[in-house]
């Protein structure tokens, strides 16, 4: 997997953010099993308690399983996964129309030269 | 299990200088920590005093809570900041070497991370760059079941490729117990690795802390808070 990490903000978050989007994407599919926690942080050269925090927290919110003797797990909960990618979407949405505005476009604005490059696209 | 390093007081003297004052520091296990400082600021007199190389001139430092001797070299594993090996040694007689002075030196593990990086052990030490040198000099010290490993500057003389390998080692080598203290100035390519830091400053802690309370209160990276903190 390839992993941005920068350095301005806390690590962990940036995790926990760059797995849900393995998630949701469908690069990890539900009921996956993960790598172990030392795998993955060597994989993303971070300290493998930075890994566990933001596996920890992941598990918390049930979008990974714990099992015991076999280890951690991509949930099969479809649905809390579907509620996940249509948060992200509105998370990159907002923030999209956050920046155009910065540039000075109005939200309809912005939304009439979206829809203008998304028909000239293909 | 108690912390493996308590410095309490701590100074240390030289004839004309003070290298370090009255240093309160705990380090506990299981954590990778930055000691972090520019030049001179007191970061090898601490890891020299760690490994009894030098005393105290006051306060106390206690690893596992007992006094740097022979019972606290057996779990500490040291990295100097110049490589102290007999130049005519052969790599493999250097891996000797630890497995006679150390009962936790792993052999097998030293001869993988050797190949690795591509290290002939049949060479003499005098013959290998002084990056190469610094290559094995680490393997030998991570190749040790220790509870302290102090590196003092592990990646300074080593390629961008080969300093990848030396984080990752030190990653996949993490176990709860142990503890790393890594004294270096390269931050950036460490921070993602730490845990928590500890900035020297002409012998003083002026900051113990974890990498990622730095990043959430301060929003900026160790390595942008270093140059703030540390401005000539």
């Amino acid at each position: 997997m390839k992993w941005e990490l920068n350095t301005e903000r806390p690590v962990y978050i940036q995790l926990i953010e760059q797995i849900q989007t393995e998630i949701i994407s469908g690069n990890y599919k539900p009921g996956d099993k993960l790598p172990s926690v030392r795998d993955l942080a060597a994989d993303a050269t971070v300290n493998p308690n930075t890994m566990q925090r933001a596996l920890v927290e992941l598990e918390r919110t049930g979008l990974l399983l714990t099992n015991r003797t076999s280890g951690r797990f991509i949930t099969s909960d479809d649905k809390m996964i579907k509620k996940l990618k249509e948060e992200s979407a509105k998370n990159q949405i907002l923030e999209f129309i956050d920046k155009m505005h910065q540039l000075g476009f109005e939200p309809e604005e912005t939304l009439t030269l979206f829809i203008e490059i998304v028909k000239n696209k293909d | 299990m108690s912390a493996i390093l308590e410095c309490k007081s701590l100074t240390k003297k030289f004839s004309n200088f003070t290298a370090l004052s009255n240093v309160n520091l705990t380090l506990e296990r299981g954590r990778i920590i930055g000691l972090l400082g520019p030049n001179g600021s007191g970061k090898t007199t601490l890891i020299k005093l760690i490994n009894g190389l030098l005393v105290p001139n006051s306060g106390s430092l206690l690893i596992n809570g007992k006094l740097p001797g022979t019972e606290t070299k057996k779990i500490v594993s040291y990295l100097p900041e110049k490589t102290y090996l007999p130049e005519w040694m052969r790599v493999s007689e250097t891996i000797e070497f630890f497995e006679d002075f150390y009962a936790d030196f792993d052999r097998k593990k030293a001869y993988e991370m050797m190949e690795r990086l591509h290290l002939d052990s049949k060479k003499r030490l005098k013959t290998l760059s002084k990056g190469t040198k610094e290559k094995v000099q680490l393997i030998l010290v991570m190749s040790r079941k220790a509870d302290l490993y102090c590196l003092d500057e592990p990646i300074g003389g080593v390629d961008p490729a080969a300093r990848d390998y030396i984080l990752n080692t030190i990653i996949s080598n993490y176990n709860e117990n142990a503890t790393v203290l890594i004294s270096t100035h390269l931050i950036s390519d460490i921070e993602k690795v730490l845990d928590d830091v500890v900035f020297l400053k002409e012998g003083f802690v002026t900051m113990q802390s974890s990498v990622d309370d730095i990043r959430s209160k301060d929003g900026k990276s160790v390595d942008t808070l270093f140059r703030e903190v540390f401005r000539c």
